[in-house]
């Protein structure tokens, strides 16, 4: 319950932090001021948008199938939230941490299909069903490239826990139990001879144990920007043609909860990456000598030096991640349906495939 | 004729060459520079964003040419100046006027009301010298009509009637975009015009006195 509460806080907090950040980001790229009045620089501003939207009438449309439309932005936004659970914070800090949690956040975010469907045919509106086809292809055909991508890392880690996944990309790996006599080596191949274990920092994360993993990196990044419908693949809710796709219809704090979802997912697909591909949350800096950066910047597991370390450098690798997102949906026009699903299944999906293959052949040479 | 050939010939090579660079940009590294292209274009406006335009006048080099950085200013705050021949809101500066019904008269849309009413007795000068002989009890201009085309302002004789630079005056009621210009109160001007009647049925009763008078005669 405490890690529940933790959690929704914590991301409530990154969520309005993130849609200001939207805003300012989006402003400054297109050489604008942004939001100015409210608070020190607009800081305010997206809290302010918040109440504002909780004070909204809650309109139900008359011709709308009451329970599906009440009941999608509900279903969406748990969908997103349940992925929460088994996201590893900093060492030792995970609100859930199953075996499986790999296996188990592709199955629940894609619950989220369900209830983009029961808000786009619920609302009864041709917009928003448009939107909602248009999205769930999308969200349906991107997830192979993103599990192909996520199916990669896992076999070079041999794991689908989050948290172990974590502790073998940096310098704490001798430190969960299960793995106090599995060793790094640089570029994960043995034969080179340069062992890792205790240097730690960038060159353990999983782009550096198996090279191959940065094209995974990639196929998944853009793989779940589609998935969390940003631009350039934000054709269900293409302002421009579909008002506002499947969620056209909401008002109020329906609206409130579904933009919510979108951010969570926004931040979610962003923790998922930084996890499985950018050392998750060890520090960047190496231990090069006597100078133990790593050490020193990654606090003692279980104690509050390593929660607070740990969660430092996850949320600033996530950030980064997620100015990313930002820019590319400041930079990119959208793509045509025909352009996505081609970009989906002709491109993403065999070169995932490839570097599956690949995986699996360096996961022999790393043992 | 040559010239013809040579036209078509350019144009072929045009179509070829635009033929070869759309060829040229489809492949893979060409796709990626283009991206990536893109997102240093963005990268450079957000990072030059520490910059912003300053209010500057017209007549500065940087007004028209916009370097780095933010364009736009803060508006109630900042503003950038107008220019000093702009045509904005006009001001009548009453003790300067005449009364001489010159801008009512010129006024293409009919914005200006004056109702005149004729001094009993000296009242003064305006700035410039000119000898006021007339009250003016109404003096309306409707700013929601005004076209701002400024030959008010040209015709007035004593220059009272100018243009500001105020150009942000919106009002919620309609009513409120008709500005009074007039210094005097309602009973005032009732006094003036009480007073101006007296005198024409005194001068008229002195006239028909002299007329009497000469009929006697
Ligand atoms: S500026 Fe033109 S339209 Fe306006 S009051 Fe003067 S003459 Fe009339
Ligand atoms: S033209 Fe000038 S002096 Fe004459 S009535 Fe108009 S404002 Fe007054």
């Amino acid at each position: 319950m405490l890690a529940f509460v933790l959690t929704l806080v914590l991301l409530l907090g990154i969520v309005i932090v993130l849609a200001y950040a939207e805003r300012k980001v989006a402003a400054f790229m297109q050489d604008r001021l942004g939001p100015t009045e409210a608070g020190p620089y607009g800081s305010l501003q997206s809290v302010l948008d918040v109440l504002k939207l909780l004070q909204k009438e809650d309109i139900v449309p008359a011709a709308a199938d009451k329970k599906l439309f009440k009941l999608a932005p509900i279903l969406i936004f748990a969908a997103v939230f349940a992925g929460f659970a088994v996201i590893p914070f900093a060492p030792a800090l995970v609100p859930a941490g199953i075996g499986i949690g790999v296996f188990y956040l592709l199955a629940i975010i894609s619950l989220d299909v369900v209830g983009l469907l029961m808000a786009g045919w619920g609302s009864n509106n041709k917009y928003a069903m448009l939107g909602a086809m248009r999205s769930v292809a999308q969200i349906v055909s991107y997830e192979i490239p993103a599990g192909l991508a996520i199916l990669s890392a896992v076999m070079v880690c041999q794991s689908l826990d989050f948290q172990e996944i974590s502790y073998q990309q940096g310098a704490l790996i001798n430190q969960f139990p299960g793995l106090e006599y599995d060793m790094n080596w640089l570029f994960g191949i043995r034969e080179l001879g340069i062992n890792t274990t205790t240097i730690g920092g960038i060159l353990t994360w999983n782009i550096f144990r198996a090279p191959m993993l940065l094209v995974s990196f990639v196929l998944y990044f853009i793989a779940s920007l589609a998935e969390s419908n940003r631009a350039p693949f934000d054709i269900p809710e293409a302002e421009s043609e579909l008002v506002a796709g499947f969620h056209v219809e909401y008002s109020g704090f329906r609206f409130a909860v579904l933009f919510l979802a979108e951010y969570s997912m926004m931040v979610l697909v962003s923790l998922v990456a930084v996890v499985l591909f950018l050392g998750s949350w060890n520090t960047p800096l190496p231990n090069i000598g006597p100078v133990s950066l790593a050490y020193w910047t990654s606090g003692t597991v279980g104690e509050l030096s390593g929660i607070l370390w740990g969660a430092f450098w996850l949320l600033s690798k996530t950030f980064v991640l997620l100015f990313l997102q930002l820019q590319i949906r400041w930079t990119y026009p959208r793509l045509r349906v025909d352009q996505l699903m081609h970009l989906c299944w002709k491109v993403l999906t065999p070169v995932a495939l490839g570097v599956v293959l690949l995986a699996g052949i360096w996961r022999l040479l790393m043992v | 004729m040559q010239c013809h050939k040579l036209r078509f010939a350019k144009l072929a090579a045009g179509k070829f060459e635009m033929e070869k660079a759309i060829k040229h940009k489809s492949g893979f590294r060409e796709s990626v520079q283009s991206l990536l292209s893109g997102l240093r274009l963005t990268w450079r406006h957000f990072r030059n964003a520490r910059s912003r335009r300053t209010p500057e006048y017209v007549s500065d080099k940087n007004y028209f040419s916009q370097p780095d950085g933010l364009v736009t200013l803060k508006y109630p705050y900042e503003a950038l100046p107008v220019p000093d021949n702009g045509r904005y809101r006009l001001h009548n500066e009453i003790d300067d006027c005449i009364v001489c019904d010159l801008c009512a008269k010129v006024c293409p849309v009919n914005c200006i009301t004056i109702e005149s009413v004729k001094a009993t007795e000296e009242i003064g000068a305006t700035s410039d010298g000119t000898k006021k002989r007339l009250f003016a009890p109404v003096f309306d201009i409707d700013m929601a009509k005004c076209c701002y085309c400024g030959l008010c302002t040209t015709v007035c004789p004593t220059d009272c009637l100018t243009m500001t630079p105020v150009y942000d005056f919106a009002e919620v009621n309609i009513k409120n975009m008709i500005y009074h210009f007039t210094d005097l109160t309602p009973e005032e001007a009732e006094e003036k015009k009480q007073l101006l009647a007296r005198q024409q049925e005194e001068m008229a009763a002195a006239k028909a006195a002299a007329l009497a008078a000469r009929k006697q005669a």
